[in-house]
């Protein structure tokens, strides 16, 4: 059994979220670079640029990358010869509410029903998964609210097939617009039940811009398809206008019920902030 | 490029029109959903405002804290749209400008244009940035909501666009007949 105590895990994890919320992964700034070279459209060049500009200033580690420093979407990994000294969910959650006061983070999470900031930005929300191994991986998304908002989930019927599910999408994407800042991840769960369609789609954010779904063929075509279709669509950087209304589109798909269809699209607006530590 | 000064003034806001770069210099307040809600209860009870809202421009944003040293945090905008609802009566009593990001309801749109106002979108998620254009920040109302306190910024050469002008016209709609 390898011990891992609740203080290490508490003190990665507060340095993660400001990681996340400075320093932009490498494969989206990759990408937002490259859609600035490829685009046409004069305005959305010059958007595009100056999401690298943020960059630059941001990675300087005085500004964080975006005001909406996000709530902190935590998908953890225990192995299960791992043990842990005492609570990891109150291990994190302690660190989330260090790095994001030391780190100079906005407190972004309130009573939904009151609407009194909780003035820590937790709780974070951490979903876990038991594996084999001495390990524990930790992955934070830095998600903020804007592109979230935007985010639906819909129980379709198995006849409204591959065209229905492509619609939905298309139609998320297009009442989203500028206000949740693309160009856009998307991120698309299919099948298993409502909270599992929801949160393949989150997890499908966390996977490398410039890859594909190496488990399904159907979902991998799908994600092509749409991208090409959504970059028709003419919101472009910021919603002036453009070729470069997504990066990417990742779908992930699961068995479901022989009477249901369940889709979910979560919406990752340019500023894809996501960190991960393996202990 | 035109360059703008805040408050605004009628003439300067009848000449800008939907699609116009503008550099704005001088002072905006923030304000967002809880301080909107705040700010039209008073209004509601006529009671004394936390500033006075005539030729005033507001900027939908939430600011994270500066560092030591620092006059302000990343303060990039917030989406508008979730302000829509409280507009038309912020723009009856004397609001000129709005600055946010996305699209804005009809009956905002309309109202704008019946109150001869504009409305400007920054950039979104370019926080760090803006933090340059802020010379001076100070909380001037509200401090108990945190982020969604009203901030009164000093700003100079601070970009937007002109989404909404005062004579009706929309940049987002301009782009889609387009």
């Amino acid at each position: 059994m390898r011990e891992i105590s609740c203080k290490k895990i508490t003190d990665i994890v507060a340095q993660l979220v400001v990681d996340a919320n400075h320093y932009l992964p490498y494969d989206v700034i990759t990408a937002v670079k490259e859609a600035a070279e490829r685009e046409d459209d004069k305005k959305a060049k010059t958007i595009l640029y100056k999401i690298t500009d943020n960059y630059k200033i941001a990675k300087k580690g005085t500004y964080p990358l975006c005001q909406d420093t996000g709530i902190a979407v935590v998908f953890l990994e225990v192995g299960a010869d791992v043990k842990v000294d005492g609570d990891i969910y109150k291990a994190i959650n302690n660190g989330v509410e260090l790095g994001y006061e030391k780190g100079y983070l906005r407190k972004s999470m309130a009573d939904p029903l009151t609407r009194e900031n909780t003035g820590t930005n937790t709780p974070a929300i951490i979903h876990t998964k038991l594996v084999k191994g001495p390990n524990i991986k930790i992955s934070i998304m830095a998600k903020g609210g804007g592109a979230e908002n935007k985010s639906a989930l819909k129980m379709l019927n198995p006849s409204d097939g591959i065209d229905g599910i492509k619609n939905f999408v298309m139609e998320t994407v297009k009442k989203a617009g500028a206000s949740a800042c693309p160009p856009f991840i998307i991120g698309v769960g299919i099948g298993g039940n409502m909270e599992t369609c929801a949160l393949l789609a989150k997890m499908s954010l966390l996977r490398e811009l410039d890859d594909f779904n190496r488990n399904d063929k159907n979902a991998a075509r799908l994600e092509s398809q749409l991208l090409k279709d959504i970059n028709t669509m003419n919101i472009g950087p910021l919603g002036f206008g453009g070729q470069t209304t997504a990066l990417a589109v990742k779908v992930e798909t699961r068995p479901c019920h022989i009477a249901s269809l369940p889709v979910a699209v979560n919406i990752q607006c340019h500023s894809a902030r996501h960190k991960t530590f393996t202990i | 490029m035109k360059r703008i000064t805040a408050p605004l003034d009628q003439d300067t806001i009848d000449d800008l029109e939907a699609g116009d770069e503008v550099l704005i210099t001088g002072t905006l307040y923030t304000m967002r959903d809880a301080a909107h809600a705040r700010v039209v209860e008073l209004i509601n009870k006529r009671s004394k405002l936390p500033f006075d809202l005539a030729n005033q421009v507001i900027y939908y944003c939430g600011p994270t804290p500066a560092k030591e040293g620092n006059v302000i945090g990343s303060c990039g905008p917030t989406t508008s749209s979730r302000m829509d609802i409280f507009t038309a009566i912020l723009l009856q009593n004397g609001l000129k400008g709005m600055i946010g990001k996305g699209e804005r309801s009809l009956a905002v749109k309309e109202a704008i244009k019946k109150n001869k106002a504009v409305y400007f979108s920054a950039m979104g998620g370019l926080g760090a940035e803006y933090a340059r254009a802020v010379t001076k920040s100070e909380v001037i109302a509200f401090p108990e909501l945190g982020p969604e306190a009203i901030y009164k910024l000093e700003v100079e050469d601070f970009y937007a666009i002109v989404i909404d002008d005062s004579k009706g016209n929309d940049l987002f709609v301009i782009n889609q007949i387009n």
